[in-house]
C-alpha cells in the first residue's frame, strides 16, 4: 500500500508519515548533490538567502544521466545522503521540509528534522533507468556549469519512496536490520 | 608480431562501456533472481523485484541502469607479440571512453582535480591497470566503478598473528561500517597479500570473476563461502533496510607477500555491478 503524497509538502501531512510507510511523490522537486550543497551553504553565507525558497520543499539528492534525443530525463536515482549531512541542517533551517537519498543520516540532522519538522525518504538506490521514466520535466535552477551537479528543479509523478526517518527520529535504519541477523545459512542458495 | 590498430581499441573500449552500463551481466541478474526468491524480508523482496525490474528496462530502453555510470576502470592484457599501431593504448583508452559516455548519454562524473573539482567533461581519464602476458591477443576487461560503493572500500595493514581471523573480522567491520550506503545487495571484493597498492588492485580485480565461476582455490573458495554466510547474517539486506540479502557475493584474490605483511583490501561493489570483456 502506498500512501500519495503531494510535492510541495505541508507541514500536517508530513507530521502523519511514520516511519516504514511507503509513499507515492508527485509534484515540484529539487534535485541537488554535494556540489550544489557547497554553493547554496555559501550563499546563504553571503548572501542571506538561496537560489530557490526552501520553504515545504524536499530536496532529492541525486544527480542524472543526459537525456537522450526525445526524452525528458536520462537514469535518474539517489546518491548517499550522508555525504550532505554537512549541509543539511542548514537547509532544513531554511524551512526545507523533505529529503530524499539512500543511506541513513548524522545524528545531527536527525536532531534537527524532529526539532524542525522534517522527513527523510528513502529512494531505491540504483534504479537509475525506472526513476527516468517518473519525472515530467526539468529545469536547472542555479549552478548550470556544475553540469549534473546543478541545482535542478524536477515535476515527478508518483515518485517510490520509503518514510527512512520520520519527523519525530524514528530510523528505519537503525531500527529494521537488527530482525534480520543470523537468519541467513548458504544452503538456502541450493534450494 | 601481430599489428593491432590503436583505433580497434578505441571501439572495442567505447562499445564495452555503452554495454556494461545498459545490460546488467547475466551472472549478477541470476543472482538477484535467487535471493529476490529466499529473501525474508517484505520490504527487502519488494526492493529486489524493483531491481530487477530496473535492470530489465535499462536494457529495453537502452539506457543506463544506474545514473552513477562510474568512473572508468580497464584491465588490459596485452600479448607481447602484438605491435600497436596508429597511436598508443592509453590515448585509444581515454577516447573510447570520451565516445562512450558522449554517445551513450552517460553522465560525466570525473573531476579534474580531487580538491579544485573542475568536471573534465568527457568522463576521462580512465583507471588503466595494463599487464604484459604472453601470446598476440589484447583482452581488455571494462568496469565503469560507481563511487557509492567504492567509497564505503577499505584497506587495512595487518600483522601475520592477525591471521585469517583477523581478515574476517576487516571485511565484516567494512561491510557492517558500510550499510545502506554502498546499495546493497552488495559484492564484496577482496584483496589478501602483496603490498598495500597491489592487495588494493587485486580487490579490484578480483570483482571480474563471474558469480557463477567458484575459486580455483579450494581453500579460498571456502572463505568465499563462510564470509557470504557471515556478512548475510549481519541483517543489513537491500538498500540496508533489513533483510538477508546484503551481499551477492564475496571473491577473494591472493598474492604472495613479505614475511612481516598481511595487508587486506575491501573493494565492495553495488548490485549494478558492472563489467564486461573482449578479447582482440
Amino acid at each position: 500500500m502506498y500512501k500519495m503524497i503531494n510535492a510541495p509538502l505541508q507541514q500536517e501531512v508530513i507530521q502523519n508519515l511514520k516511519m516504514g510507510e511507503k509513499v507515492l511523490i508527485s509534484g515540484k522537486i529539487y534535485s541537488a548533490r554535494d556540489a550544489a550543497h557547497k554553493c547554496m551553504v555559501e550563499a546563504l553565507d553571503k548572501e542571506g538567502k538561496l537560489p530557490f525558497d526552501a520553504k515545504g520543499q524536499i530536496i532529492y539528492y541525486a544527480g542524472p544521466c543526459p537525456p537522450k534525443p526525445g526524452k525528458i530525463s536520462g537514469p535518474y536515482g539517489p546518491t548517499t545522503s550522508g555525504r550532505m549531512d554537512k549541509y543539511a541542517v542548514r537547509l532544513i533551517e531554511e524551512g526545507l521540509m523533505g529529503m530524499m537519498g539512500k543511506g541513513d543520516r548524522a545524528d545531527a540532522v536527525i536532531e534537527s528534522m524532529i526539532k524542525n519538522k522534517c522527513i527523510y525518504f528513502a529512494a531505491i538506490g540504483g534504479l537509475g533507468a525506472y526513476t527516468s521514466t517518473i519525472v515530467r520535466s526539468q529545469k536547472v535552477v542555479a549552478y548550470e556549469e556544475l553540469g549534473a551537479e546543478a541545482l535542478i528543479e524536477i515535476w515527478v509523478a508518483g515518485f517510490p519512496a520509503i518514510v527512512a526517518i520520520d519527523c519525530q527520529g524514528n530510523n528505519l535504519y537503525r531500527t529494521e536490520p537488527d530482525k534480520y541477523k543470523n537468519k541467513f545459512d548458504l544452503n538456502m542458495l541450493n534450494r | 608480431m601481430r599489428d593491432i590498430n590503436s583505433n580497434q581499441i578505441q571501439q572495442a573500449v567505447k562499445e564495452l562501456f555503452i554495454e556494461a552500463n545498459y545490460y546488467l551481466s547475466s551472472d549478477v541478474l541470476k543472482r538477484l533472481k535467487k535471493f529476490e526468491q529466499i529473501e525474508v524480508s517484505e520490504i527487502g523482496k519488494e526492493m529486489l523485484c524493483k531491481v530487477i525490474e530496473n535492470a530489465e528496462l535499462a536494457a529495453n530502453e537502452q539506457v543506463a541502469i544506474c545514473q552513477d555510470t562510474g568512473m572508468c576502470v580497464v584491465f588490459i592484457e596485452v600479448g607481447q607479440e602484438v605491435h600497436i599501431v596508429g597511436g598508443t593504448i592509453t590515448e585509444a583508452i581515454n577516447e573510447g571512453v570520451r565516445q562512450a559516455y558522449r554517445d551513450g548519454y552517460l553522465r560525466k562524473s570525473v573531476v579534474a582535480d580531487p580538491l579544485n573539482r573542475k568536471n573534465t567533461g568527457d568522463n576521462t581519464p580512465a583507471i588503466i591497470h595494463y599487464e604484459n602476458v604472453p601470446g598476440e591477443n589484447i583482452k581488455i576487461h571494462v568496469m565503469p566503478k560507481g563511487a557509492g560503493s567504492e567509497n564505503m572500500s577499505a584497506i587495512k595493514m595487518l600483522k601475520p598473528s592477525d591471521g585469517v581471523e583477523g581478515v574476517i573480522n576487516f571485511v565484516l567491520d567494512t561491510v557492517q561500517k558500510a550499510g545502506a550506503n554502498p546499495c546493497p545487495p552488495i559484492i564484496v571484493g577482496i584483496g589478501i597479500g602483496g603490498t598495500m597498492e597491489k592487495a588494493a588492485i587485486l580487490s579490484k580485480k578480483s570483482l571480474l570473476r563471474s558469480l557463477d565461476e567458484k575459486n580455483s582455490n579450494q581453500y579460498y573458495a571456502e572463505l568465499e563461502d563462510l564470509l557470504l554466510t557471515k556478512i548475510n547474517n549481519l541483517g543489513i539486506g537491500p538498500q540496508g533496510l533489513g533483510g538477508i540479502t546484503t551481499a551477492l557475493g564475496v571473491r577473494i584474490e591472493s598474492y604472495p607477500t613479505h614475511i612481516a605483511c598481511l595487508p587486506v583490501a575491501v573493494n565492495i561493489t553495488c548490485h549494478a555491478a558492472r563489467h564486461k570483456e573482449i578479447i582482440l
